[in-house]
């Protein structure tokens, strides 16, 4: 593949006050999704309709940015039309690419909208580079984006191997699942992120004052529980804490933020094309913020990679929008396995 | 309707696995996937082994599938793969997009239940590419199979999860050598310690989830085989049983016998229950949450 001089801010918008933060503080793209449970964040408030898809389109190209529309969930048969539409969508409104999850779907794409290109949605599941090029040879695409389970010597024999830009997450939510293979969601709640585009959904969670704690439960399944000197985290579910033989702990994973900002040298050196930025469901304030340090930090590493080193300001920057949670290099870092 | 036995999802000392497929030969099932589908570093068993193994069951008349692993990282994960894919006349079971990739076009294979496979659009596509056979997403409840088998390919056979604790997700992490306290490189196979998984509770007690290295299954036991005539019915060709440390093939008997009309659907899903490591759900084919248990019969 091209060697690039150049990585990729890709941010999140749940909004367009949201897209317009991305756009302020300079992202080189934007991505967004539909007010349906076509993408990965199906959360009620939020997203786009057409009307503001529009304008944000009209927004964010009049600044020279991107936007991309995540269309990242599985169609099903009875609603295989809500998908297509959202993908005949996207190419009539001008969307810059589409990200993709379903091969069904994207075969459509491809075969309806040749001009528009494709991403490989996280939600695919594509961890090696035989994968990725499954979807290559059949549908063209030209970026896919790494589950968060491969080390960085994983991903560099991934770029290695392909002709496929590669895509990866450097800040916010950590999914310590493989991205597109997790029903737990569904197994507790009945809606998960492949076929309802959510995960642990908020309705399904109840708070409850105990005398001896705040109890946080999920479809009526103990989460967790917090004394009175804890700080409550939402009840995601691989992030909650259960009993195994006498001990209760955070037995899958302890509620912690990726943050890869340390490894943005190597991530340019392996070729890496662009850097994803989680989180459509937060505020604007939290996309400006989080847009502006990352911003700062690829045009620092990207100018002079060899004195590239994490300003404390942007890691106190940053730490503020994690809500105090500790920071992870999640499976770049072998250990953390 | 055929019956499959799953992939062992464990990982037990070489001469239990040797033994359990001894008793797997002699019984009433149709087809038997081998292989190591959770963890590349799992040894017990080398893929030369798993092939003896199915030499062995191919002459006992069983139709053999090789599984392969469901997440694969790294080059040595892909070198086993295509040794699965190129080395041998079986047909393989592909669990990832990569597996598909390098059997496409090349020979029949079984789509695996974690493909995600949810609408025929996407079976089509397989089906083009090779598979013979597909293996119906863990999640997917009733109502869309049904729709599913309206627009399938015909050439396809649909097989569907049928009893086992349900494999929910897969991680990088090794959830068991955290447990432990161990890193993943040195994890001194401390999953030999959990025959059936090693499983976790709520802080009240409920039981909850089972962890099985990197893989994260229901501690309940997913049982369909009083839904065999509907299954029978919609047009599903083989259901599967997920193997487990005891009671495997007195489970195989029993679905043989409701497969072969001999044995009431109602009274063999309550002796499965006694023979299973946990309670039995059954909420995702009722388009439920997972976990939820539903009597009757549809």
């Amino acid at each position: 593949m091209e060697k690039t001089d150049r990585i990729e801010l890709v941010c999140p918008a749940g909004s367009l006050p949201a897209l317009r933060a991305a756009v302020d503080n300079g992202a080189d793209c934007v991505y967004i999704g539909f007010r349906d449970n076509t993408n990965a964040r199906n959360f009620g408030g939020l997203n786009f309709d057409l009307a503001a898809a529009r304008e944000g389109l009209v927004y964010a190209h009049r600044n020279g940015v991107k936007v991309l529309l995540a269309i990242n969930t599985y169609p099903q048969p009875d609603t295989w039309e809500r998908w297509v539409k959202a993908v005949d969508a996207a190419a009539e409104l001008g969307f810059d690419a589409i990200i993709v999850a379903d091969p069904g779907l994207m075969r459509y794409a491809a075969r309806a909208h040749p001009q528009l290109r494709l991403h490989l949605s996280v939600q695919g599941s594509a961890t090696n580079y035989e994968a990725i090029n499954f979807f290559h040879r059949h549908f063209n695409v030209r970026r896919a984006v790494l589950p968060r389970v491969l080390s960085v010597a994983q991903v560099e024999q991934v770029i290695r191997n392909t002709p496929v830009e590669i895509e990866v997450f450097g800040f916010g939510g950590l999914c310590v699942m493989v991205e597109g293979r997790c029903t737990l969601s569904s197994y507790v709640t009945g809606e998960s992120p492949n076929m309802s585009g959510v995960c642990s959904p908020a309705k399904a969670v109840r708070w409850e004052q105990k005398p001896d704690g705040l109890e946080a439960r999920l479809n009526g399944v103990l989460i967790d529980k917090y004394g009175a000197h804890e700080n409550a985290g939402y009840p995601t579910l691989c992030k909650g804490r259960y009993r195994a033989g006498n001990d209760v702990y955070y037995a899958i994973e302890e509620p912690a933020s990726l943050n890869v900002l340390e490894l943005l040298p190597e991530l340019a050196r392996i070729g890496v094309v662009a850097i994803k930025i989680e989180g459509r469901q937060r505020s604007p304030a939290y996309v400006a913020a989080v847009t502006r340090v990352w911003r700062q930090a690829l045009d620092h590493c990207l100018r002079d990679a060899a004195h590239y080193a994490v300003q404390p300001a942007w890691a106190g920057e940053l730490r503020k929008m994690s809500e105090g949670q500790q920071h992870t290099l999640g499976a770049y870092h072998r250990p953390w396995k | 309707m055929k019956l499959a036995l799953g992939p062992l999802l464990y990982y037990w000392p070489r001469k239990d696995v040797l033994d359990f497929y001894r008793g797997i030969a002699t019984s009433p099932v149709d087809i038997v996937y081998l292989g190591e589908v959770v963890c590349s570093r799992r040894h017990e068993l080398r893929l030369s082994d798993w092939l003896e193994l199915a030499a062995t069951l191919e002459r006992a008349g069983k139709e053999v599938v090789l599984s392969t692993q469901a997440l694969i990282e790294s080059e040595s994960d892909l070198k086993t793969l295509r040794r699965i894919v190129a080395g041998n006349g079986h047909l393989v079971e592909a669990n990832d997009m990569g597996a598909v990739h390098l059997l496409s076009g090349k020979k029949p294979f079984v789509a695996g239940p974690h493909l995600n496979v949810y609408n025929p659009e996407t079976l089509g596509l397989l089906a083009e590419s090779g598979a013979c056979r597909w293996v119906m997403p863990l999640e997917m409840p009733r109502a869309m199979l049904e729709g599913m088998l309206r627009a399938k390919p015909a050439a396809v056979a649909t097989e569907v999860f049928a009893f086992g604790r349900l494999p929910l997700a897969f991680s990088a992490r090794c959830f068991t050598a955290r447990r432990h306290d161990l890193p993943k490189d040195n994890c001194q196979f401390c999953c030999l310690e959990y025959p059936d998984g090693l499983e976790l509770t709520t802080r009240e007690g409920r039981s909850f989830l089972v962890l099985n290295g990197i893989q994260t299954q229901s501690a309940a036991v997913h049982s369909l085989l009083d839904e065999i005539p509907a299954l029978v019915r919609i047009g599903v060709e083989v259901v599967r049983v997920s193997p487990q440390s005891r009671h495997t093939t007195d489970l195989l008997a029993l679905f043989h016998r409701v497969i072969d009309g001999a044995l009431d659907p109602g009274a063999a899903a309550c002796e499965a229950e006694r023979l299973a490591p946990g309670a039995v759900c059954n909420g995702y084919w009722h388009a439920r949450p997972g976990i939820e248990h539903r009597g009757g019969n549809s």
